[in-house]
């Protein structure tokens, strides 16, 4: 791991444990859902695995009081780390009453909570990135302090609403942060096949805005970027295209199948730079994370799991009835 | 009552709307600076300045989309689309985030916004600054859709739209803008979103429309009085919600029904007012339900001759209710 | 307690899965999500864990097979607390309580549908006389239909048609001149050079429904016999000339042939009988229906009260509706209230045909040609003046037996008559 170090950046021991347990979290949550998926009790499942540092190490650079999220649908880690728990994650996934997101209209993935600002998302790619633009541009017009970080993919960069979201923010400099997930694949088609140049950071140069790139495998480094950039927003620089470069380490959904389009070797390789194994290493090797601790957070997260599944599974659909409501006022 | 064009209705009810909530504000192309293309916004930037009348960049798919986050944070964007034509770059901001994000966040979220655009033909526009498009979203629950026809209906609807809390289509006819003049009172009011309005009372024939339609079945209403028969003319006003009650009340009055209006006959709203009919007032009816509408080609063309073939009025109205007159 | 397996649904669209491997087998204890087997399907190779802790006790699905989702791949006895869970919840449907029946309602009565007034009015119905099975007690465009064809509610002046009707098809012959040729009818046919399309008329429309309905609703049965009228020949041919200068009326085999058939529904009253879905009426009155054929429609007169007539009195009626149907006079009484049909197919030389029957009647008879054949009687070959009767029946309401006795008897009947016999 790089030689960044969490206290020069201004995080506790106690903060950078709390990033890894919310990485941990996500990404066994995640592993669930795919059992789950696999037994046949949740229809799909898509993931975040290889990207919990991006999402967990933005989400800590941002005030979570006060800052936005326009997320896209492998943002596990951003909303547990904004507040959603594992068992609105589970309800969720089984579609229940009780899901926050959607009260069980929307496949998983689709995030959107009031509460904690993370506004709606769809399907479509990078719609939600003009809606960061749109909610940056309003919180500037009642003079709020605040900034909105959206996030993509980097196939969906190449989105006519994903370029129109950065000229606008570019032109009226407003305090939009715009987070690539490049995890190297857009479904099956690899980065070459989708980026020309294959930079995406570079785009923000001819948006008017400095566009960087950062180890997406490191909580920490992605932590850095979005915090200076946060800086900029709030002192009405204008907006900060970041691009975080990680691996997806499963195939793109439970409806997908990499094989078809990868190889295992590849995989395998990207492994070995797992983001959970390298900031493990790190707090290991700071001291700050034993391996009973870390025995500790698994069983508790695994409990923890075990009691959301178990309560979404017996948790009541919504009533067949409420199909009607929500379309108007 | 003052008298006032169509357009300086649109202008009257933002700048009043501007005034009344400092969270309206419009965005769109050349609405600042310039005042907008028709000049419908002329005078909100002297006022409002830069800010509450944005000119955005040249990209339909923003307005929509940067109105639709702004409109969740709690504004009440008013997006102008500078002709109808050019929504369909925002065509999927409209229909997957605008029209559903109430539904799909389970009454979380909502999009208090309203679309301006001028549509409609016989102003030499072509076919694309023409168009009709209002069928593209009448199929799309979770929008209202608004086509008023008067100055009093615009300012009166255009001000319930901007304080509705779902976002709004409103279609102005943009052959109406400086055509159509009528009395506005000064003081505030609103009109009812999805009631339609009977413009002319008649026992021979009804005619079901909206927008510039509307003055050329009132017209044709005129000419047909000398003739011995008597036209109902109703002006929906609303397509979206759709004014149900009144629909079956104005085919109650004759038994024969036509619909008209500029968009294409296939696919157009006055199927489903048709269907509508048919569906609950099939006792009530003394001939077919007609319909009189654009033709079936892909939009209006430049040249005169073409444009009048393509477009409706008075006579070809006039025609169509005589026939069903006479049935 | 011992759990159904089933295969999951693997995907967006899938509906089935190929078992490539079982990672477990029976005895082997499972833990709750550990894998059990891999499945392929069109989209996703995976594999597929346990929902429950416990042991595997049956794998159904062989490796290599393909199963349907939502099928049984294999069991599990399930341990410890989950047991109990492991009890599949269907949930029910909640019950949705039926209305009522409604009351008698005829609140819509007085409301037709465009369908409904143009049919009546072509067809010259008076509404008010039919009763509604629709809501409300609504006339429904059947129920008009229904009407058209039992002759229910047609005014005074409805059957005064058939001369306008004859005009018909000549004007038609115009008109399809004029149009030429045209690539395709509506049903699809394909016209060629020289095909001439002939417009339906009213009236051929209506003997279509009805023949498409009586085939449709009654199963028909078909039985014939051979008559000798060796003796009813001889008959008619001594008094024929007689007969027609004192009385003014042409003595044909019609009315013989009406009269065996009235005395034979004295005998057997089902075969004079009417099917009422429900119910089977027999009628009291014999009114016997009498095919008529014009050049383009076909009309079925009936003379009523049949068994109060004497051969005079039949061949007098047989004549007036033959000339009224030819001249095109008929009325509605005369078309109404038929129990049985006779049709006289002998008449342009038919030898066997299978009538259709003039539903709801019973049955239908019909006479053919009398012709001169060789015939065996009492070992020696004798000429003798045969005719064949051919009835078509409602299996509904008789069955072959009965039909074949009553036939028998209208045999008998015209066999009895001999040169000279008194009528």
């Amino acid at each position: 791991m790089s030689e960044l170090n969490h206290r020069e950046l201004g995080l506790s021991d106690e903060e950078v444990l709390e990033m890894y347990r919310y990485m941990l979290l996500a990404r066994k949550i995640d592993e669930r859902m795919w059992l789950l998926n696999r037994a046949g009790k949740i229809p799909f499942v898509i993931s975040c695995q290889g990207q919990e540092a991006i999402q967990v190490g933005a989400a800590f650079a941002l005030d979570r009081e006060k800052d936005w999220l326009c997320p896209y649908y492998r943002d596990l880690g951003m909303v547990l780390a904004f507040g959603q728990t594992a068992k609105e994650q589970m309800l969720s996934a089984f579609a229940k009453a009780g899901d926050p997101n959607s009260g069980g209209r929307q496949m998983p993935g689709h995030y959107g909570d009031r509460r904690f600002r993370i506004f709606t998302g769809s399907s479509p790619v990078t719609t939600q990135v003009l809606h960061a633009v749109g909610i940056a541009y309003a919180g500037k017009l009642q003079q709020k302090e605040h900034v909105v970080l959206t996030t993509n993919g980097d196939g969906s960069s190449n989105q006519g609403d994903w370029h129109e979201a950065c000229n606008f923010a570019g032109v009226h400099k407003l305090p939009v942060i715009f987070m690539v997930e490049n995890n190297q694949y857009a479904i099956s088609v690899p980065l070459k096949r989708q980026v020309a140049g294959g930079e995406i950071w570079k785009r923000g140069e001819g948006y008017g805005f400095p566009g960087i790139k950062v180890d997406g495998n490191n909580p920490l480094a992605v932590y850095q970027a979005v915090k200076e950039a946060r800086e900029r927003g709030i002192n009405g620089e204008g907006p900060t295209l970041i691009e975080a470069v990680a691996y997806r380490l499963v195939p793109h959904s439970s409806d997908d199948d990499d094989r078809t389009y990868r190889t295992r070797e590849e995989v395998e390789e990207a492994k070995k730079r797992d983001p959970m194994l390298l900031f493990k290493n790190y707090l290991v090797e700071k001291g700050i994370l034993t391996e009973e601790l870390n025995q500790k957070f698994n069983e508790s997260i695994a409990r923890e799991i075990n009691e959301a599944t178990e309560y979404a599974e017996k948790a009541p659909y919504p009533d067949p009835e409420t199909t009607y409501e929500h379309v108007y006022a | 009552m003052p008298v006032i064009s169509y357009i300086d209705a649109v202008t009257q009810a933002l700048m009043e709307e501007m005034r009344r909530d400092s969270c309206v504000f419009v965005l769109g192309e050349d609405v600042g600076v310039r005042g907008g293309v028709f000049r419908a916004t002329v005078g909100l930037y002297e006022e409002f300045g830069p800010d509450r009348v944005l000119d955005t960049p040249l990209t339909e798919s923003a307005i929509v989309g940067v109105g639709i986050g702004a409109a969740a944070y709690g504004m009440r964007p008013v997006a102008e689309i500078q002709f109808a034509d050019f929504i369909l770059p925002a065509f999927n901001q409209i229909v997957s985030e605008a029209a559903r994000i109430r539904y799909r966040s389970n009454g979380d979220w909502n999009v208090p916004m309203v679309i301006r655009a001028p549509y409609g033909g016989g102003v030499h526009g072509a076919l694309y600054h023409s168009q009709s498009v209002e069928k593209l979203f009448t199929g799309v629950p979770g929008l209202k859709i608004v086509m008023p026809s008067t100055p009093y209906d615009v300012k009166g609807l255009l001000k319930a739209a901007i304080r509705d809390e779902d976002p709004v289509l409103f279609f102005e006819h943009k052959r109406c803008y400086r055509l159509i003049k009528g009395e506005v009172p000064v003081e505030d009011y609103t009109l009812p979103i999805g009631k339609a309005d009977v413009k002319r009372e008649g026992s021979d024939v009804t005619v079901i429309t909206y927008g510039l339609m509307v003055h050329y079945a009132l017209q044709a209403a005129e000419k047909l009085e000398k003739e011995g028969i008597s036209t109902h003319v109703l002006d929906l006003r609303t397509l979206i919600p759709l004014d149900k009650e009144a629909v079956l009340e104005a085919v109650k009055k004759t038994g024969k029904v036509l619909i008209v209006h500029e968009d294409n006959k296939t696919g157009g709203f006055g199927g489903e007012v048709a269907a509508l009919i048919s569906e609950e007032a099939f006792l009530e009816l003394d001939a077919p339900v007609q319909r009189l509408c654009g033709p079936d080609v892909p939009a209006m063309p430049y040249s005169p001759p073409l444009e009048k073939e393509f477009m409706l009025n008075p006579d070809k109205i006039a025609d169509a209710i005589r026939e069903l007159a006479e049935f | 307690m011992v759990t159904d397996i089933l295969m999951p649904q693997l995907g967006e669209s899938v509906t089935e899965g190929t078992i490539s491997t079982w990672l477990k087998k029976p005895g082997d204890p499972v833990t709750k999500y550990e894998p059990i087997c891999e499945v392929t399907t069109d989209k996703v190779n995976a594999e597929v864990p346990s929902t429950f802790d416990g042991t595997i006790t049956e794998l159904i699905a062989k490796e290599g097979e393909t199963v349907e989702v939502g099928q049984l791949i294999c069991r599990i006895e399930v341990s410890g607390e989950e047991a109990e869970e492991a009890k599949a919840e269907t949930p029910v449907p909640s019950e949705v309580p039926k209305p009522a029946a409604n009351e008698k309602d005829d609140s819509q009565k007085n409301r037709y549908s465009p369908a409904v007034l143009r049919l009546a009015q072509e067809n010259d119905i008076d509404l008010t006389q039919l009763t509604g099975s629709g809501k409300g007690g609504r006339i429904t465009r059947k129920d008009v239909l229904r009407a058209i064809e039992e002759g229910v509610g047609q005014s005074k002046a409805a059957q005064v048609t058939s001369a306008v009707i004859q005009e018909k098809p000549a004007e038609a012959e115009k008109d399809v001149k004029k149009e030429a040729v045209k690539p395709a009818t509506d049903s699809g046919n394909v016209l060629e050079n020289g095909d001439i399309e002939i417009p339906v008329s009213g009236v051929r429309r209506m003997i279509a429904n009805r023949m498409v309905e009586s085939k449709h609703e009654a199963p028909h049965a078909w039985t014939m016999m051979e008559v000798d009228v060796t003796g009813l020949v001889e008959l008619r041919h001594r008094m024929k000339k007689d007969f027609q200068e004192r009385e003014g009326v042409k003595l044909t085999f019609m009315p013989f042939f009406i009269k065996a058939v009235v005395d034979s529904l004295k005998e057997f009253p089902y075969l004079n009988s009417v099917w009422a879905d429900d119910k089977i009426i027999l009628k009291k009155r014999i009114n016997i229906s009498m095919a008529a054929a014009t050049d383009d429609a076909l009309y079925v007169p009936v003379i009523h009260d049949a068994d109060e007539k004497n051969i005079l009195g039949l061949a007098k009626s047989v004549q007036n509706l033959a000339e009224k149907t030819r001249a095109g006079k008929l009325e509605v009484s005369d078309m109404e209230g038929g129990t049985f049909t006779v049709n006289n197919t002998g008449s342009f030389g038919s030898i066997q045909s299978q009538p259709i029957i003039n539903s709801p009647q019973a049955a239908i008879l019909s006479f053919e040609s009398i012709v001169k054949r060789p015939v065996v009687i009492n070992d020696m070959i004798a000429v003798r003046d045969m005719m064949n009767i051919c009835m078509s029946l409602d299996h509904r309401i008789l069955d072959g037996l009965m039909a074949g006795k009553f036939l028998k008897r209208v045999k008998e009947r015209l066999e009895s008559y001999g040169p000279d016999t008194k009528f």
